[in-house]
């Protein structure tokens, strides 16, 4: 203590006085040096330092490629604080926080987790209850940033394959994928050769774990593919026209000559549905355990597999319907045509809920991506068509296959695949969400049979194709969602974990009358029936309760409220409320007239001199 | 060539023993989790099921008494603690986590009209038929001593009600008319009147403490400032009040239990209309109180229920009644905001939940968190008219049902002759009177 030299006021030297004049007062929780003018100079002020630089860390956006990220995106900070960009805030050991302020966020990915649509606005809305509206909107956004924060956690990334300069990936063959790739990957390609019982259909179970195929022979087998244990083998002696796993791998539902079985994982028959009988298409609905069923009659069945009633059978009249696929947005059955017609069906429903004329011959395959947004068809016109499914169902992009596709399958990542008799070409877009360009295709395999089924299995980089001469499963690097949720579909579950998962998805069943085109029309404001309800109690009442009483003046001090005055007060202000009505009016007609006017690079009519 | 394929570690995902807890990654894309709305509505639905498969409201029925219980008071330190005067002039006290009761006196001869407890809650207050006012200790008398009131105020007349002042030695009585005591003086400190009728009951404001609200046979409420010598005002409605609770959380709020079958929320601010009206009730409402938390107020009726009505609706979102309750005569809600006593004519109180469906006990972290996600599912879907209907559903004892129903059709007929005489007269002429505003008569000040 003692040795301690204290800074005396009486005889410091001269320079060590300068300084002392510019220090202040220096607490003791704060660090020894403090900065002096030169070396302030010399280098810039640290909190200039940080605006200027990007920050050396980043959350880690999982969706899009690592090279093509920008440095300099656009960051989405929640609340940047004045306060802290004025001045960094110590800690007691005088260590300075690197990275102050909230971890920024790209706009994009809070962007996906938002849920509630702003552009949409409620007719009549009270003071209240727009208040309640904007506290929801406010926690929608906190939360949304919260949800894009924690995709940081994620553990695993997507694969990708890329061509060295000039190199095209179309002409990669799989045997070269094989020898790049590591050994477990590599024991996923393989083929098995199965001349003997015909063209095989197959399904992947909801995890991905296992897979299940039938032969046109007869010939049922389930096997976990991964580990490639046989789980059953049978004949069931009649052909077999489509194979669907139900909700968990333990039952199979198998569409034969006649009728439609329902076996489980030993091979064991548990049902026969005499109901539905001659079914050409399987198709599962997880969320509603409803088994969908096209006929030869031209009948589309949904079976409630947990009950074991017939929900709803529709008559499609349009013939024999062999083209089925299920949208996995929002459950609803598309049908494919000989027409050239693609059907939207829902139980809820005797009529189709939209038909889309597709192409000029019959429909040969529909696939529709994960997301809802598009989908894929081709016809016998030898042509394959991308939709748009979100507004009025438009053709995004087409091409002119040499043969044309008989079987379409979507990815998890939005890749397309398509089987034209023995080969199978994929494409690949550019991101998850947005539609595969068909210029040129990402991969191509030949097989040794004429195709009749293909899968993507899920939450693996992996395509199963089914043909004449038996299975093969195709490498295809970046297909499948590298993240799974536990709680959905673990490809890892145990059989506790499982029984636990079949008790709670039975228990939120979605009923088969919800079923729509928009599943987030549950969660929004029936604005038909408010309006219709708010027009039955005025006519009930006699009265609008909500409408505002004519101004009344209230008479004032004595001898200055005649008549004239209060007439001459109730006409001022009933003219400030017509001329607000009049601007308002005029502020919504040029939007009006902007909507009435005619779609850009119309063609001019002749007639066009006659409009006023 | 440059290619990565997705290949997943086993390790990464499955438990290393049977002791550790299942790994479970989660990815909260919202493309993984397909039909979020629908699947949520069904989660809120069987949330709403199970809520009505759970509501148990009634907890225990304390009986003892030889007569129909009176009035009841809360202890104001004690949770367990509550007390209760009858008919015959019979206080007794109650144990609640025991369910028994723990000391009995006779008060009064005749009816204890009142009771109510110190704030300090070392004794409490009963007025009797017998033109009395008793002050007692809470504590029973030892061992060899006679059961005997602290002290003992002679009136004149009788009084049919006391509440003590919230922080001071002071408490207030009514009769003929409201006297305000110091507890150490054998008379009132100053009387108020305004008219000549019998005043039901008087309750202190809990938050500006000098407020006081009275309510008379002469269909009356009126409000007085003790630190004055004459009310402040009044309102005068249809038919007469039979008690008034004042609002714990905003102090210029009460509510009023009349004959008419409503009770009337009233700002104090502004007597001639009501904030709101609460109907559902279908004979005289005969008492009321507030929940701790100021959002809800429970009331008792002539009807043989008792109803929950939140502040801000017009309809109760809960009804209690059991097969053996009579007519209500008193009721409180219990200072954890948890519980609602009622007294009845037929000699028994009675302990309810006051969210019938509520688990009591412990709850481990994962029960409580799925609790509050139904809570918020419910919330957010109780809109929907499939959920609206079960949620709504109660079932009623047939008098009450058939009441209702008798009672619907009478207000549809008033109101379809008063669309038709608004119809056929001249625009302006027929005034357009709201609920609210129907049922004040005339506010004095």
């Amino acid at each position: 203590m003692e040795t301690a030299p204290k800074p005396g006021r009486d005889i410091p030297p001269k320079k060590s006085k300068l300084q002392n004049k510019k220090k202040r007062p220096r607490r003791y929780w704060e660090e020894e040096i403090t900065p002096t003018t030169a070396t302030a100079s010399a280098e810039p002020p640290p909190n200039k330092k940080r605006n200027g630089e990007p920050r050396p860390q980043k959350p880690k956006n999982t969706h899009t490629p690592k090279k093509s990220r920008p440095s300099k995106k656009p960051q989405f900070l929640k609340k940047p604080r004045g306060q802290r960009n004025a001045e960094p805030p110590r800690s007691l050991s005088g260590a300075q926080d690197p990275f102050p302020g909230p971890a920024p966020v790209s706009v994009e990915v809070a962007q996906k987790f938002r849920r509630i649509d702003k552009s949409k606005k409620l007719p009549h809305s009270k003071s209240k209850t727009r208040s309640r509206l904007e506290v929801a909107e406010a926690e929608e956004e906190e939360i949304s940033v919260k949800a894009a924060r924690s995709e940081l956690l994620l553990a695993e990334e997507p694969g990708f394959l890329e061509g060295d300069e000039g190199e095209d990936t179309a002409k990669i063959r799989q045997a070269d994928i094989v020898e790049a790739v590591d050994i477990a990957s590599a024991a996923k390609h393989f083929d098995l050769n199965l001349r003997q019982f015909g063209p095989y259909r197959l399904n992947y179970s909801q995890t991905g774990r296992h897979l299940a195929f039938g032969g046109r022979r007869g010939h049922v087998a389930a096997l976990d593919w991964v580990t490639k244990k046989l789980m059953c083998e049978i004949n069931v002696m009649e052909a077999v026209r489509d194979i669907r796993f139900l909700h968990s791998e333990a039952l199979l539902a198998v569409a034969q000559n006649r009728w439609l079985h329902i076996y489980d994982n030993q091979g064991i028959e548990l049902h026969c549905i005499r109901r539905c009988d001659r079914v050409t298409r399987l198709e599962f609905l997880p969320f509603h355990f409803l088994l969908a069923t096209s006929s030869e009659t031209g009948f589309l069945t949904y079976l409630d597999v947990s009950v074991g009633k017939i929900v709803a059978a529709l008559n499609a009249r349009a013939g024999r319907l062999d083209v089925m696929t299920q949208n996995p947005y929002n459950a609803v059955i598309h049908l494919g045509h000989s027409n050239g017609t693609v059907s939207l069906w829902s139980p809820a429903m005797k009529e189709p809920l939209a038909k889309i004329l597709c192409h000029r011959g019959g429909v040969r395959a529909v696939a529709v991506d994960p997301t809802g947004t598009c989908m894929a068809t081709s016809g016998l016109d030898h042509q394959l068509k991308i939709f748009d499914l979100r507004g009025k169902f438009q053709p995004l992009s087409a091409r002119t296959l040499p043969q044309g596709a008989g079987h379409l399958a979507f990815s998890q990542r939005g890749l397309l695949a398509a089987g034209m008799s023995d080969v199978v070409n994929i494409w690949a877009g550019q991101g998850k969400a947005s539609p595969p360009s068909l210029e040129k295709p990402y991969l191509t395999h030949r097989l040794s049979g004429h195709v009749q089924g293909l899968q993507f299995c899920p939450f693996e980089d992996v395509l199963g194709v089914g043909h004449s001469g038996g299975i093969t499963s195709m490498l295809v690097p970046g297909a499948a969602e590298p993240n799974f949720d536990g709680l959905e579909s673990n490809p890892y579950r145990s059989r506790k974990q499982r029984q636990e998962w079949e008790v709670k998805a039975l228990l939120e069943k979605v009923p088969a009358e919800l079923i729509c085109l928009d599943p987030r029309a549950l969660a929004e404001v029936d604005v038909v029936s408010l309006e219709q309800a708010k027009k039955e109690r005025i006519e009930r009442l006699g009265y609008d309760p909500e409408s505002k009483a004519p101004f009344q003046p209230k008479p004032k001090l004595k001898g200055r409220s005649s008549t004239a005055s209060l007439v001459k007060r109730k006409r001022k202000v009933m003219d400030e409320q017509h001329r607000d009505k009049v601007r308002q009016s005029l502020e919504q007609q040029p939007q009006k007239q902007e909507k009435a006017a005619k779609p850009v690079g119309a063609r001019p009519s002749a007639l066009d001199r006659f409009v006023r | 060539m440059k290619v990565k394929m997705l290949s997943r570690n086993p390790d990464n995902y499955v438990r290393e023993t049977k002791l550790d807890l299942q790994r479970v990654p989660r990815n909260y894309d919202p493309t993984l989790h397909p039909f979020e709305v629908p699947r949520e509505y069904v989660r809120a639905l069987n949330a709403t099921k199970l809520e009505r498969v759970f509501a148990k409201p009634f907890l225990a029925s304390l009986d003892g008494h030889r007569d129909g219980v009176n009035c009841l008071a809360k202890h104001p330190k004690s949770l367990a603690t509550v007390l209760s005067g009858a008919c015959d002039g019979e206080v007794r006290i109650w144990n609640l986590t025991k369910r028994n009761c723990i000391r009995t006196i006779q008060a009064h001869e005749g009816f204890v009209r009142g009771i109510c407890t110190r704030f300090c809650g070392s004794s409490f207050f009963t007025v009797g038929d017998d033109k009395t006012v008793k002050q007692w200790k809470m504590d029973g008398p030892g061992v060899g001593e006679e059961e005997e009131p602290l002290h003992t105020i002679l009136g004149k007349t009788v009084y049919t009600g006391i509440d003590h002042h919230w922080k001071e030695g002071i408490f207030a009585t009514c009769g003929q008319q409201v006297d305000i005591w110091d507890e150490q003086k054998t008379s009132p400190i100053c009387s108020m009147t305004w008219g000549y009728d019998s005043i039901s009951s008087v309750k202190f404001n809990p938050i500006e403490t000098f407020l006081l609200g009275s309510c008379a046979s002469d269909r009356n409420i009126v409000l007085y400032d003790m630190r004055q010598a004459t009310p402040l005002k009044k309102v005068i409605l249809d038919m007469r009040t039979n008690t008034i609770c004042w609002n714990p959380m905003e102090a210029f709020i009460f509510t009023a239990a009349n004959e008419d079958y409503n009770l009337y929320t009233f700002d104090m601010r502004a007597l001639d209309t009501p904030v709101m009206v609460h109907m559902d009730h279908v004979s005289a409402v005969l008492d009321v109180d507030y929940s701790p938390t100021g959002k809800e107020f429970v009331s008792a009726s002539f009807d043989k229920s008792i109803r929950i009505f939140p502040v801000d609706k017009s309809r109760s979102r809960e009804v209690y009644h059991t097969k053996r309750m009579q007519h209500v005569i008193c009721v409180k809600w219990t200072s954890d905001s948890k519980y609602i006593m009622c007294g009845s004519d037929e000699m028994n109180i009675r302990l309810w939940k006051a969210n019938a469906s509520e688990k009591l006990g412990v709850l481990t972290s994962r029960e409580k968190a799925a609790k509050d996600y139904n809570e918020k599912l419910k919330e957010k879907f109780r809109y929907h008219p499939h959920i609206k209907r079960i949620a709504r559903h109660r079932h009623l004892p047939k008098p009450i049902y058939s009441q209702i129903q008798e009672q619907r059709v009478m207000k549809e007929a008033r109101r379809r002759k008063e669309v038709n005489r608004l119809k056929h007269s001249k625009p302006g002429s027929v005034p357009i009177v709201s609920e609210k505003k129907k049922h004040v008569v005339a506010v004095v000040k």
